[in-house]
C-alpha cells in the first residue's frame, strides 16, 4: 500500500535522495539537503504570512485533517493557519469528544476519515508510533505532530528555521538541550536534524534524566552529554530548555524542583555567560520558575516567540512539499 | 535534436530597448511604473529594461520580484518539486502601473497566476505584460502589450531564452525541435 519502507520508530534508515517524500514521520530520513530545501520554502512562506492578505490558493481543495489524542495549543493552531493560508480545508478531531471514547481503534478512526476525503492527516498521539501504524493504514500523507516521547519532526524543523534565521549557517553551530530529555520528543528529533545538519550537540540533564547513555553513544557517537550546564555554557551558541513534563514524570527521578531549577534552569545569571550572540529556544509551554525563569524567557536572546511565529511558516512548507501528486 | 537560433545578443538588445521606449511612450513617462519581474528570467529582463529606461528618459524605475509557484493550477500535474522563490516587491504597488516582464508568452497560465498573484498584494492602477517572445499557443484570453519579438512556433517544439545573468554566456533565443 505505501511506497515508503515503513519501519519501527525505533531502528533509523538512512535516506535516500530524490525519494519523493509521502510521509514526515521524523527526522531520521530527512538528508541534510532535504531540510535545507525545507528551510527554504519556509523563508518564502513566511513571506506570504507578513502580508496584509496571508492567503494563496495552492492547495485549494485539499483537506488536511487535525488528529489530536492529546492535548495541544500551539501545534495543532499553528497546523490549522498553515493550511488555511495556503486555502486547503481543515478538520478538526481530538479524543475527547469522539468516538475513540466508545472505544474505536486508532486505525478505524484513521479509514474513517480517509472515506471522508482527507489528503493529509496531521496527528499527534501519547503512544510513540502510533504515526507509523496510521501510516500503513492511510492512503495520503501523514505528518506526526508529537508521538509519546518519540518525534516531533515539524517542531526540530521550526527550531532549526529559527537557528538559521538569527545565526546564519547551522553548520559547527554548539547547540546545548537542556532539561528532560529522558521523555522529550523534541529532543530527539532535533537531534536527528541538527546531527544532519553538521551542528555539535551536548544532551544535558540529571542523570536520572538523560536516558540511556549507551543507547544514546550507540545511535549517536558524536552526541556529547554533560551533567554541568555551567561548565558548557560558554561554549553554548544555541541554548535550548525542555519542558520538565510533569505529567509523564514518576516519583523518583528528582528529589525536588527547586534543586533541579538550580543546577538545570535558565536563569538570568546563566544567560549572562553565554556568548555575545548566543541565543535561548523553548518548545513551550514552560514551566516559568522551574526549567526557565521569567526573565530569562523575555531576554533580548530569547526567540521563544519567534518559533511560535515560524512554526507556521515551516509547517506550510511541509504541507506543500506532501501535496505534489494527484490524490486518490 | 534539432536546434535554431532566432535571436542573436545583440536582437536581444534592441528588443530590450525598444520595449523600454514603448513602455514610457505608453504610460506618459515613467513616474508611476513599476517593472516586476517574474521569476526566473523575467527578472534580469526587468533589471535589463529598468537601466534602458533610465537611459533614455534619466529616470529610476522600481523593480521588484514574483514567484508564481504558490498561484500554479498545476499541482496534480507537475507536482511540488519546484522551489519556492522569494516574492520581493519593495512598493506598495496600489495606484501603481505594473508591467510583468517575463521572457516567453506561451500558453498564458504563468501570467494568469501572476495576476492572481498581484492582485493579492494590491490594487494597481493598470497591469501591462512585457514578454521577450511572444510563442503562440495561448489557452487563456491574455496577450502582451510589449513584445521584443512574435515568432510562430509549432507546439512540439520548445523556445529557450539564454541570458547572461542566468545561464552564462552569450544572449541567444533558440529553438528547439523536441521529439515527437
Amino acid at each position: 500500500m505505501s511506497d515508503m519502507p515503513i519501519v519501527s520508530p525505533f531502528v533509523p534508515w538512512v535516506p535516500t535522495p530524490n525519494r519523493k517524500r509521502r510521509h514526515v514521520l521524523d527526522l531520521d530520513d530527512f538528508s541534510a539537503a532535504e531540510i535545507i530545501d525545507v528551510l527554504d520554502a519556509a523563508t518564502s512562506m513566511k513571506e506570504v504570512l507578513g502580508r496584509s492578505v496571508p492567503q494563496v490558493p495552492i492547495l485549494r481543495g485539499r483537506t488536511v485533517v487535525n488528529v489530536f489524542y492529546e492535548e495541544s495549543t500551539r501545534t495543532r493552531m499553528s497546523f490549522e493557519l498553515a493550511a488555511r493560508t495556503l486555502s486547503a480545508s481543515t478538520m478538526s478531531m481530538t479524543a475527547k469528544g469522539s468516538s475513540v471514547e466508545k472505544g474505536e481503534s486508532l486505525i478505524d478512526t484513521i479509514r474513517t476519515i480517509q472515506a471522508l476525503g482527507a489528503d493529509i492527516i496531521v496527528i499527534r498521539h501519547g503512544e510513540s508510533g502510533a504515526p507509523y501504524l496510521a501510516a500503513q493504514h492511510f492512503k495520503g500523507s501523514i505528518i506526526n505532530a508529537g508521538d509519546g516521547r518519540h518525534a516531533h519532526p515539524s517542531q526540530a524543523l521550526l527550531d532549526l528555521f529559527t537557528i538559521r534565521e538569527r545565526l546564519g549557517e547551522l553548520k559547527g553551530l554548539n547547540v546545548t538541550i537542556v532539561g528532560d530529555i529522558l521523555h522529550s520528543r523534541v529532543a530527539r528529533s532535533n537531534i536527528w536534524g541538527m546531527l544532519r545538519c553538521g551542528m555539535n550537540v551536548t544532551l544535558c540533564a540529571p542523570s536520572t534524566l538523560i536516558g540511556d547513555v549507551r543507547m544514546w553513544q550507540e545511535t549517536f557517537p558524536t552526541l556529547k552529554i554533560s551533567y554541568d550546564l555551567d561548565a558548557i555554557i560558554p561554549d553554548t551558541d544555541v541554548l535550548m530548555g525542555l519542558r520538565l513534563q510533569k505529567e509523564r514524570m514518576q516519583a523518583g527521578l528528582l528529589p525536588a524542583l527547586r534543586e533541579y531549577s538550580t543546577y538545570f534552569g535558565i536563569s538570568q545569571a546563566r544567560i549572562d555567560k553565554l556568548p555575545d550572540h548566543a541565543i535561548v529556544m523553548h518548545p513551550g509551554p514552560m514551566n516559568e520558575g522551574v526549567e526557565i525563569m521569567p526573565e530569562a524567557a523575555d531576554s533580548p536572546r530569547s526567540v521563544i516567540e519567534a518559533q511560535v511565529t515560524n512554526g507556521v511558516a515551516v509547517r506550510m512548507a511541509l504541507l506543500y512539499r506532501l501535496s505534489g501528486e494527484a490524490t486518490a | 535534436m534539432n536546434e535554431r537560433q532566432i535571436m542573436t545578443a545583440d536582437e536581444v538588445r534592441r528588443a530590450i530597448a525598444r520595449v523600454a521606449h514603448e513602455i514610457g511612450e505608453r504610460n506618459g513617462g515613467v513616474q508611476n511604473v513599476v517593472l516586476v519581474g517574474i521569476y526566473r528570467r523575467g527578472i534580469p529582463l526587468a533589471k535589463r529594461i529598468a537601466a534602458a529606461i533610465q537611459q533614455i528618459e534619466g529616470s529610476t524605475v522600481a523593480i521588484g520580484a514574483l514567484d508564481i509557484t504558490l498561484y500554479r493550477d498545476d499541482l496534480e500535474i507537475r507536482g511540488a518539486a519546484t522551489q519556492i522563490q522569494h516574492t520581493n516587491i519593495p512598493v506598495d504597488i496600489t495606484g501603481k502601473i505594473i508591467v510583468l516582464v517575463d521572457d516567453v508568452l506561451y500558453t498564458g497560465r504563468t501570467i494568469r497566476a501572476a495576476l492572481d498573484a498581484l492582485t493579492d498584494l494590491g490594487r494597481p492602477d493598470r497591469i501591462q505584460l512585457a514578454v521577450l517572445v511572444d510563442r503562440g499557443h495561448r489557452e487563456l484570453p491574455i496577450r502582451a502589450d510589449f513584445v521584443g519579438k512574435n515568432v510562430p512556433t509549432a507546439a512540439s517544439e520548445d523556445v529557450a531564452v539564454r541570458l547572461n545573468e542566468v545561464d552564462g554566456g552569450d544572449d541567444a533565443v533558440m529553438i528547439t525541435r523536441g521529439a515527437v
